[in-house]
């Protein structure tokens, strides 16, 4: 190994380790109850964020300076069983792809970080935001530096944990953690969706490594090593979880109820990173959008969907953050199209102006708000606020179906309801009805004593 | 045979056995709770010395140096191998953890005498290879929990009926088997026989209607002890797997894959966390028996794996209920506890172990799982989407459980309840594991896939196997040949 290799190796891995050691501290800490200041974690979220961002900085100088364009670093084998030739390899690549979205997302944990610092001072949950927040940033570092599929799933789904978390930050109201039970969910499945696609991408190619996928070249320039048809259904199931991760059509619903936790984790994980790592992930794996028609038309016209839902549905809404998460959308149906239509490189500076963009309008919301109101207090008056143009052009009965469509979010949360939640609680409801008479005959008495169950037995101090 | 230093095995049977001579002795006294932690605590030193040993020996099994029971056994009634060596120091912690959880109060309504009967019987089980003798302790392990049930004057009726149909099976069918002969078709008969019993042990549907009911009716933590050291799943690899052939493991990877989705699907429904806790654990032990059917190295391994996890994990996230309901009474999920702010600890262990159970990365289910959805699309896509399904609804009902208990409520409780020291103990202990088994995999899958191919490589020499092994293996050669061209 010559001297330029061991230089990205040790920047590489400061870059790794910086949040898994944020983690660590923070995790240990709740575990054995330790109670760390609030000024010491404010610090250590800091230095994590410079630890993992210098580094970066640093191999892209030396990038740009030598002309290299791919930089693995390889930390050898988490797991592996030679004979069976599984492993899961610690391989982390710094290209064209990773670095911006990997400095995007530390300048945006960072900023957020510090904003946090003063928002939430004081609060019960201080300390809980910020464990959550190192899972998250240490699910974003490793999504964006992946080599391998594996490794993406971890990062992929430690962002997952820590968002669904973050929207029911506030334990003591039950619609926050009914939103946040609805994020897991929907995370949950898309999660499945992609866990399917990388074992098929492993089983098809025979290895994890973006490498090998994508046979020749590095990002952008890869070529899948799988067959159109092949590609169409890997593509599908990775067009499913990226659209449960990036709230596209018809998994729009929860966005809205992500608003619900702090407007800090709102601005960061769903108005700027969190809605974007579905983005990523096609931007990543294109090549295998390349090698299938049908899968792009398939991906283009997601996006468009996705975008003009989002559009008319933030222009109905009366929450600012609501308002702002589904412009949000728009912007992300409209960098998904321009993945469809193969535009990498302006997708990839689509995202990072529109998170950056989108960070700064989710922070200033509430202090916004707050200027409003003084503002129409001094005029006496509402500020005047102008309707889109062409809505007049349209006839009444689309108007008003266009104002149910949006304040309705699309109906999209009713429709899964309707069509997937409830049925599946009619089915498996039949099911457990059935049980409780089969053993209810057998037993000649009623089976069940946890029909008793009180609801909330804890508030009657008849604790032991 | 190769011999370990010390008479781990009976030394680590027999403490219980007296010990829970010893509870009888001692009575209703306050420390009655101490010593039976501390028997529990010494059997599980033993079984962990008995895993140094075995694993310093380097060999594939061992016996006993000097035999207590060899005037009335014959000499390798009590073996460790490489599946059982981890099973033991298991199965030995998961007594110890739910009697360290047990509230002093709770005491007189969970026999520790009984426990400690159960546990002598379950490391005996985990210790003994098939014969008549394993037969015999699989049925004996089965009358503790009927005795509590007698005790509390509930209807057993369900557990009877199972349990006395599991006996039945296992002694027609070992029965039939040794009549019928090593080579004869007559022993697919007694295959299918203690296949049955296996499976009607391990609760697979449509069989699992005991679970639930034992749930309902033993105490919490006696259903714990009966379900998750997954004797089950032994009983499968002792008395089934050497003979069963290649289509009748396929039927029970089926039946298993099943349960595990609905038993999955059925734990997002309940509104009561003991059955919630039952159908999850249902779901991720199917999950195991999938693996274990699979016999190729890495779904075997994978099973394995799992089966320390989901040990480890669901013991954690029963025992955490357990303490609640010690508490609180039955803990409905039909709406919210809120009780995060006044138990943190147990919250925050009640979440890592429901991730855990589910394969969440960085915990000890993750790379079993992974291991185990590889093996599945290796022999079958679809049975690897099956598996991620099962998982992705266990997933959803561990948050929701998490949600319902310990959020969304504002919770006026007077009196404290945070974990008592014993509690802190059992759940660091669990949490260290679980996390350490996470961060630093590769010793357990590595040990793990050497069981897994001593496992193989036996099936292949046994005589009712041998052949179609060899057919499938010219089957996979011939699909590979065809694929490649």
């Amino acid at each position: 190994m010559n001297y330029l290799d061991t230089t990205f190796q040790a920047l590489g891995t400061a870059v790794v380790a910086s949040p898994a050691i944020l983690l660590a501290i923070l995790g240990l800490a709740a575990l054995v109850n330790w109670q760390l200041s609030e000024a010491t974690i404010s610090r250590l979220t800091q230095a994590a964020v410079l630890f993992s961002l210098l580094p970066a900085i640093g191999i892209l100088v030396i990038m740009l300076a030598t002309g290299i364009r791919y930089v693995p670093i390889e930390l050898g084998n988490w797991v592996s069983i030679p004979e069976q030739e599984f492993h899961f390899h610690l391989k982390f690549v710094f290209d064209r792809l990773s670095i911006p979205f990997l400095m995007l997302s530390c300048v945006l944990c960072g900023v957020v970080g510090a904003f946090t610092r003063r928002y939430l001072h004081r609060e019960e949950g201080y300390r809980r935001f910020f464990l959550y927040y190192a899972v998250f940033f240490c699910g974003m570092v490793l999504s964006s530096l992946a080599g391998t599929i594996e490794a993406l799933f971890v990062g992929w789904e430690l962002v997952g944990l820590s968002s669904a978390l973050l929207v029911a930050y506030f334990h003591e109201r039950v619609n926050p953690v009914r939103n946040g039970q609805r994020v897991w969910s929907i995370y949950r499945l898309s999660d499945a969706a992609f866990l399917i696609a990388a074992l098929m991408m492993h089983h098809l190619s025979g290895e994890g490594d973006f490498g090998g996928l994508m046979s020749s070249g590095v990002w952008p320039e890869g070529t899948a090593a799988i067959s159109s048809t092949e590609a169409l259904w890997v593509g599908s199931l990775l067009l499913v979880a990226a659209a449960g991760k990036s709230a596209l059509f018809p998994f729009s619903g929860w966005l809205p109820r992500a608003m619900e936790g702090p407007t800090p984790s709102s601005a960061i994980f769903y108005g700027a990173l969190s809605v974007h790592l579905g983005a990523f992930l096609l931007l990543r794996l294109s090549p295998i959008l390349d090698a299938s028609l049908t899968l792009q038309l398939m991906v283009i016209a997601l996006g468009v969907v996705s975008a003009a839902c989002g559009a008319v549905m933030s222009r109905v809404q009366n929450d600012i953050k609501v308002s702002l998460a589904y412009a949000s959308l728009t912007q992300v149906g409209i960098i998904v199209v321009e993945i469809g239509l193969g535009l990498r490189y302006l997708a990839l500076i689509h995202i990072i102006g529109h998170a950056c963009m989108r960070t700064m309008q989710l922070l200033r919301a509430p202090t916004l708000l707050r200027d409003y109101n003084e503002l129409e207090n001094k005029i006496g008056t509402r500020l005047p606020h102008q309707a889109w143009a062409g809505a007049a052009s349209l006839p009444a009965s689309v108007q008003r179906w266009c104002y149910r469509f949006g304040y309705d979010r699309g109906f999209m949360d009713l429709a899964l309801d309707k069509w997937i939640v409830r049925p599946f609680l009619q089915t498996f409801g039949w099911f457990d009805r059935l049980e409780r008479r089969i053993t209810d005959s057998i037993s000649h008495e009623p089976s069940r004593e946890s029909d008793r169950a009180e609801p909330h037995p804890e508030d009657l101090q008849n604790v032991a | 045979m190769p011999e370990l230093h010390f008479p781990w095995i009976e030394v680590s049977i027999l403490v219980p056995l007296f010990g829970a001579l010893w509870i009888h002795l001692l009575g209703n006294r306050e420390s009655v709770l101490q010593h039976a932690i501390a028997i529990c605590g010494v059997t599980l030193a033993l079984t962990v010395g008995e895993l140094v040993d075995f694993v310093s020996i380097g060999s594939f099994e061992a016996h006993d140096h000097w035999l207590f029971l060899d005037w009335l056994f014959q000499r390798d009634i009590f073996v460790v191998d490489e599946l059982s060596a981890f099973q033991l120091p298991l199965a030995a912690l998961i007594f110890l953890v739910t009697v360290m959880s047990t509230l002093r109060t709770k005491a007189p309504r969970f026999s520790l005498k009984l426990t400690l009967i159960s546990e002598s019987l379950v490391l005996a089980t985990f210790s003994c290879r098939s014969s008549w003798t394993l037969i015999a302790l699989l049925i004996a392990a089965t009358i503790p929990p009927y005795l509590e049930l007698r005790s509390r004057q509930r209807c057993t009726r369900i557990y009877v009926l199972h349990m006395a149909v599991f006996a039945l099976l296992l002694v027609v069918g070992f029965a039939w088997l040794n009549h019928a002969g090593g080579s004869s078709s007559q022993a697919l008969i007694a295959g299918a026989l203690l296949t049955a019993a296996a499976l009607l042990r391990s609760g697979i549907f449509p069989l699992h209607l005991w679970m639930t009911d034992l749930f309902e009716k033993a105490t919490f933590g006696t259903a714990i002890l009966f379900t998750t050291p997954l004797v089950g799943a032994y009983a499968v690899m002792r008395l089934v797997l050497p003979m069963a052939p290649s289509w009748a493991l396929q039927s029970i990877a089926v039946l298993s894959l099943v349960t595990a989705v609905y038993g999955g699907a059925m734990a997002l429904v309940q509104r009561e966390a003991r059955r919630m806790f039952c159908y999850l654990l249902l779901s991720q032990s199917s999950l195991v028996l999938v693996g274990l059917e699979l016999v190729t190295p890495i779904g075997l391994t994978g099973a394995l794996c799992m089966w320390l996890s989901v040990g480890l994990s669901l013991t954690g996230f029963g025992i955490t209920l357990r303490c609640i309901e010690a508490r609180i009474s039955r803990v409905s999920l039909a709406d919210y506890h809120g009780l995060a702010r006044q138990m943190p600890m147990l919250s925050g262990f009640f979440l890592l172990t429901g991730l855990a159970s589910i394969g969440f990365p960085a915990t000890v289910g993750f790379v079993g799982m992974e291991l185990l959805i590889e093996g599945a699309v290796d022999v079958y896509p679809l049975v690897g989407t099956m598996v991620v399904i099962a998982a992705a609804l266990c997933g959803i009902t561990v948050l929701m459980a998490y949600f319902r208990v310990f959020t969304g409520h504002h919770n006026r409780t007077l009196v404290p309840m945070h974990a008592r020291p014993a509690e802190r103990v059992a759940v660091l202990i669990l949490t260290l594991l679980i996390l350490g088994g996470g961060l630093v995999p590769q010793p357990g899958v590595a040990s793990r896939y050497h069981a897994a191919e001593a496992l193989t490589r036996q099936r292949q020499t046994n005589p009712m196997t041998e052949q179609q092994v060899g057919e499938m293996e010219i089957e996979t050669v011939a699909i590979g040949k065809h694929s490649a061209e």
